[in-house]
């Protein structure tokens, strides 16, 4: 099991070379850092504009697989270049990793687990009610995009304050209120509050797509011969169920789960630019309009970082799971 | 196992008591009035075709039935009633008084728990002991079943088992917890012959230990003939014929019964007859007819049978059939002379249409995702040599994993095999370019084991039949296509229906007619017949054997079932682990079968004849098929050959160790001793059975000696 856990940690090192290599010549290929200067009035003359590129690694002129040296070797130090306006790529892209994970992290958990439960439930009652109830609502929210869905709870969110909580319970702008002094159970209560909408509308999501893979794979151990064999042994039907389907159910939905973690990071774009947080995802595309290469590379490493640090956690899972990979 | 009394005198009440029980969903009336009772030790078989209700039957006494099924009617265990009571009272029932063993062992242990764990958790359901008391049972029951070093296997999982394996694990799991009564559902159904001899001694032992009764389900009559005390066969949901197993099958007054024991083919008997098979197919449960559900298909039928369904007449003491005009049955008359007629010992013709020589196939193993290595090598077909003349069926028979579909695959795929010569019509196909290859194909067609997946479901009849001609540039098909559905006894009507309208039988038919719709001269047949009902699969048998004698064709015959093969083939091959064991004409293989592997095989065999199979010696083997990526070295049935294990001397084994044998054909009458190595020791593979002495017999053992077991 060690063994094979060190193989893939190195094939996800190499893997996440390979991503990391890749972005930066792209976005450095691609986008055109000169160009924020050319609009400039008065307009600077273009040995500053060549100077000024140059100290921040974004001069075209130098040659791609120079800056690429240049650049690899301050990633390999930690120091992820300097963004088009000289400040550190590094700090703000902290800051926002962890605005994200604050903000994602609670909406995969429910989600998935949410998920889980409902595809499991529908499963087990298949073409019943709540079966048809889950599939309907599933494709609804799936049909939905996430901008209009959002905006949505907002509106529900800020009408049940008004209307029928007396008071602003759904807080739906922002990771918190500014400049509150109410202790720490205060601020947590707070947090809690600005996170309860955007939670929501991203594990609605997650239910959505969780329930309809949970299901399927239930279905299928469902009939299985083992479960009747459980049965049989004299298990109640939802011993059975739990302790033989759902468990070897479960072990595909695992991975699934991992790699959503990873594109969520900066797949929650729409989510945190309508609820005002400011995270990831808004980074990566502001940094686009600006040319930023550095900053689109970093943001990418991360990316690739997460992804592969979710699969890594995807084996872990499968191996808790399935004790067949730790034996063999 | 000594000789016992067919229907032993049982005082003790019953432990199980069924009766007037029914299944339905929805419309389907599944299970119509089952009623049996089985006491302390005794053995019920319950006999039947698919669909005749019998799993149904038992998941219903299980409370094991999906929710969409109504079951009404009494099932009483130690005389509390078990239909309509609550499921915790059937839970703590379950595994505990009652227990069941499977069909298909591969899937019936959940994979990602190890064997002991889930042995264990059948004893922890019922037992309040602590978890390492119920590992510890748990090792002790497969030590009962039969697994060697119990204690390391249970910490193995399921798939490191092969079935039969996971078989003996399911029957310990069933007796742990010391039931009244076994239900066992086909339990030796997808196994090998020679596991199964393994798996029904296994249930021996358990119902000596436990002392429960056994409900023994199966289509196969010769798997309750010599296990049984009783036997109930059914028919469209109904029991039709109840009765001690001696007087079942010996004295059958069920017209359906009687067709079902004279649709067998018999390893005991020499195929020169044909079998007598039922007509028709069973009816749909959906759609029964209005009196009698099996007159549609009875030769005895009357204007009576279909006024009413007849219920069970008392026929004599513990025995009773569902038949009008049941003084009027008896067993089946010993069959008329075949059609066939032909000599029992001939002379082999002369032209090849098929030859393959030192066969070999080899498989690489490998491992890895990103870089992928080979570690190992599967010897899935090693070195196979034999010949098939115009007019010969030659029978392919052996386990799954010998080798037997690779070795036809082979010759199917008309190229180059990696060692060997494949020579087919005269052509080798190592010379065989895409047009050779496609000239070739005309003149040998193939038929797939399953008629269902093997025919496009989207096409008609009539286009599946005449693809083959269309391919080919044939003008007209069809006036063909009518011609080959009347020769395979279909209606000129059904080629505008679509398969999924027919029964098993009928598509099997509508696959030979497609494989003979360009006069082929060779038909490799894959299994035909192993997914076809017994009283179905008789009149395909008798179909390909009239499709030979009138086109003159050959046949090579794979199959698993040595009894078709002795029915149908002229001479047969025994393959194990990639070899062949033991080739030559049927009957000289079937009556002194010379290889021991050939011998255990037969042996293991059972016969749809209670006072045989309850005197009968059977050769058991140890042990599973090795893997064919490590076989053994020497003899490749050494390490579970009986004869090596009790018989030879040390130096007589060291050969068996060292030296790989190869088929040598095998001199003088029966009993005598086999042709020996003698000088030569690198001796090439002789293609087996050639005509040494006008004595077509083979085998590939340094000690054979003929035997009959039969």
């Amino acid at each position: 099991m060690a063994g094979f856990l060190a193989r893939r940690l190195l094939n996800s090192l190499v893997l996440v070379a390979v991503a990391a290599s890749l972005a930066y010549l792209l976005a450095a290929a691609a986008l055109d850092p000169r160009s924020n200067y050319a609009d400039r009035t008065p307009r600077p003359p273009a040995a500053v504009v060549d100077a000024q590129l140059t100290a921040l690694n974004l001069n075209d002129r130098t040659p791609l697989i120079q800056r690429y040296a240049t650049w690899a070797a301050g990633v390999l130090h930690g120091d992820f270049g300097r963004s088009v306006t000289g400040s550190p790529v590094g700090d703000d892209l902290r800051r926002r990793a962890g605005v994200t994970f604050r903000l994602v992290l609670l909406g995969l958990v429910f989600g998935s687990l949410a998920g889980v439960a409902a595809g499991a439930l529908a499963a087990i009652g298949q073409y019943g009610w709540f079966d048809r109830l889950s599939a309907g609502l599933s494709f609804v929210v799936l049909a939905v995009p996430v901008v209009v869905l959002a905006n949505m709870l907002i509106l529900a969110g800020t009408w049940a304050n008004e209307r029928l909580l007396g008071h602003q319970v759904f807080l739906v702008s922002g990771e918190y209120s500014d400049g509150l002094d109410a202790g720490f159970w205060g601020r947590a209560v707070d947090r809690l509050q600005h996170l309860l909408l955007p939670t929501v509308s991203l594990s609605l999501g997650l239910v959505a797509v969780f329930s309809r893979y949970q299901r399927n794979m239930m279905l299928d151990v469902l009939g299985a011969d083992y479960v009747r064999t459980a049965r049989a042994k004299g298990l109640s039907r939802r011993a059975a169920l739990v302790r033989h389907a759902l468990r070897t159910a479960l072990i595909p939905v695992v991975t699934y789960f991992a790699f959503t973690f990873g594109v969520l990071l900066t797949g929650a774009t729409f989510t945190e630019k309508i609820f005002g947080w400011h995270g990831l995802g808004e980074q990566l595309i502001d940094s686009i309009f600006t040319n930023d290469v550095n900053t689109v590379a970093a943001v990418s490493v991360l990316a690739a970082v997460a992804v592969l640090c979710a699969s890594l956690a995807a084996d872990l899972l499968h191996a808790a799971l399935d004790p067949r990979v730790r034996a063999g | 196992m000594t000789p016992e009394p067919a229907t032993p005198p049982l005082p003790t009440a019953p432990v199980l008591q069924v009766r007037d029980l029914d299944v339905r969903f929805g419309d389907v009336h599944a299970v119509r009035g089952v009623g049996y009772e089985v006491r302390r030790g005794e053995v019920l078989g319950i006999v039947g075709e698919s669909g005749s209700g019998k799993s149904v039957s038992s998941a219903a006494v299980m409370g094991l039935l999906p929710r969409g099924a109504r079951v009404t009617g009494s099932v009483r265990l130690h005389g509390r009633e078990l239909i309509g009571a609550r499921d915790r009272e059937l839970d703590a029932l379950r595994g505990r008084t009652m227990s069941m063993v499977f069909q298909d062992p591969m899937s019936a242990l959940t994979p990602v728990y190890r064997v002991g764990d889930q042995i264990a958790e059948a004893v922890r359901v019922h037992q309040r002991v602590t978890k390492e008391q119920a590992l510890v049972r748990a090792v002790a029951l497969l030590d009962l079943v039969g697994i060697p070093h119990p204690a390391q296997r249970a910490l193995a999982f399921p798939h490191e088992f092969s079935g039969g394996m996971r078989q003996r694990v399911v029957i310990a799991m069933a007796i742990a917890n010391d039931p009244d009564v076994i239900i066992c559902d086909e339990p030796t159904t997808a196994l090998d012959v020679t596991v199964q001899a393994q798996i029904l001694e296994v249930l021996k032992t358990a119902q000596r230990e436990t002392g429960a009764a056994i409900v023994m389900i199966t289509h196969d009559l010769g798997v309750v003939a010599g296990f049984a005390d009783r036997v109930m066969v059914m028919y469209a949901g109904r029991p039709v014929e109840v009765g001690g197993v001696d007087d079942v099958y010996y004295r059958p007054r069920m017209p359906y019964t009687v067709g079902l024991l004279g649709a067998v083919p018999r390893i005991d008997r020499d195929g020169r007859r044909p079998l007598t098979p039922i007509e028709g197919s069973p009816p749909a449960p959906a759609a029964l007819p209005p009196g009698c559900s099996f007159a549609p298909r009875c030769a005895l039928r009357a204007p009576a049978c279909d006024e009413a369904e007849p219920p069970l007449f008392d026929v004599g003491p513990g025995h009773r059939a569902a038949c009008l005009r049941w003084e009027e049955t008896g067993p089946p008359s010993a069959a008329a002379p075949g059609v066939a007629g032909v000599p029992a010992t001939r002379v082999r013709p002369e032209e090849p249409v098929l030859r393959v020589e030192g066969l070999v196939k080899h498989y690489p193993l490998l491992k890895g995702t990103l870089f992928r290595r080979r570690i190992g090598t599967v010897q899935a077909v090693a070195g196979v040599s034999f010949d098939l003349r115009r007019g010969e069926t030659l029978g392919l028979v052996g386990e799954s994993g010998c080798g037997k579909t690779t070795t036809l695959m082979e010759i199917l795929e008309l190229a180059a095999p990696q060692q060997g010569r494949i020579v087919v019509l005269g052509r080798d196909t190592a010379g065989l370019g895409a047009a050779g290859r496609k000239a070739v194909r005309r003149d040998m067609q193939v038929v797939f084991q399953d008629p269902l997946a093997s025919l496009d479901p989207r096409m008609t009849v009539h286009d599946i039949i005449a693809e083959p001609l269309r391919t080919h540039g044939a003008g007209h098909p069809a006036r063909r296509v009518r011609e080959l559905l009347d020769l395979v006894g279909l209606a000129p009507a059904h080629a505008e229906r679509h398969p999924q309208d027919f029964s098993g039988g009928q598509r099997q038919r509508i696959g030979i007619a497609r494989a003979l719709a360009l006069e082929p001269r060779l038909l490799v047949l894959d299994e035909p017949v192993s997914a076809l009902d017994v009283s179905v699969r008789a009149g395909v048998i008798n179909l390909l054997a009239e499709l030979k004698s009138r086109l003159g064709l050959s046949y090579l015959f794979v199959a698993h079932d040595l009894a078709v093969v002795r029915h149908i083939a002229d001479r047969v091959a025994v393959m194990y682990l990639g070899r062949i064991a033991e080739i030559g004409a049927v009957d000289a293989v079937y009556d002194a079968p010379a290889h021991p592997y050939t011998r255990a095989l037969l042996s293991a065999i059972p016969l749809p004849d209670p006072a045989r199979e309850r005197t009968r010696a059977r050769i058991l083997l140890e042990g599973d098929l090795p893997s064919p990526a490590h076989p053994p070295s020497g003899c490749r049935f050494r390490t579970r050959c009986p004869k090596f294990r009790s018989e030879l001397t040390d130096d007589e084994r060291a050969r068996c160790v060292g030296d790989e044998p190869v088929v040598r054909p095998l001199a003088g009458p029966a009993g005598g001793r086999g042709a020996n190595h003698g000088g030569d020791d690198h001796g090439g593979d002789d293609h087996g059975g050639d005509d040494h002495g006008g004595h077509d017999h083979g085998v590939a053992c340094h000690h054979a000696r003929r035997l009959d077991v039969l």
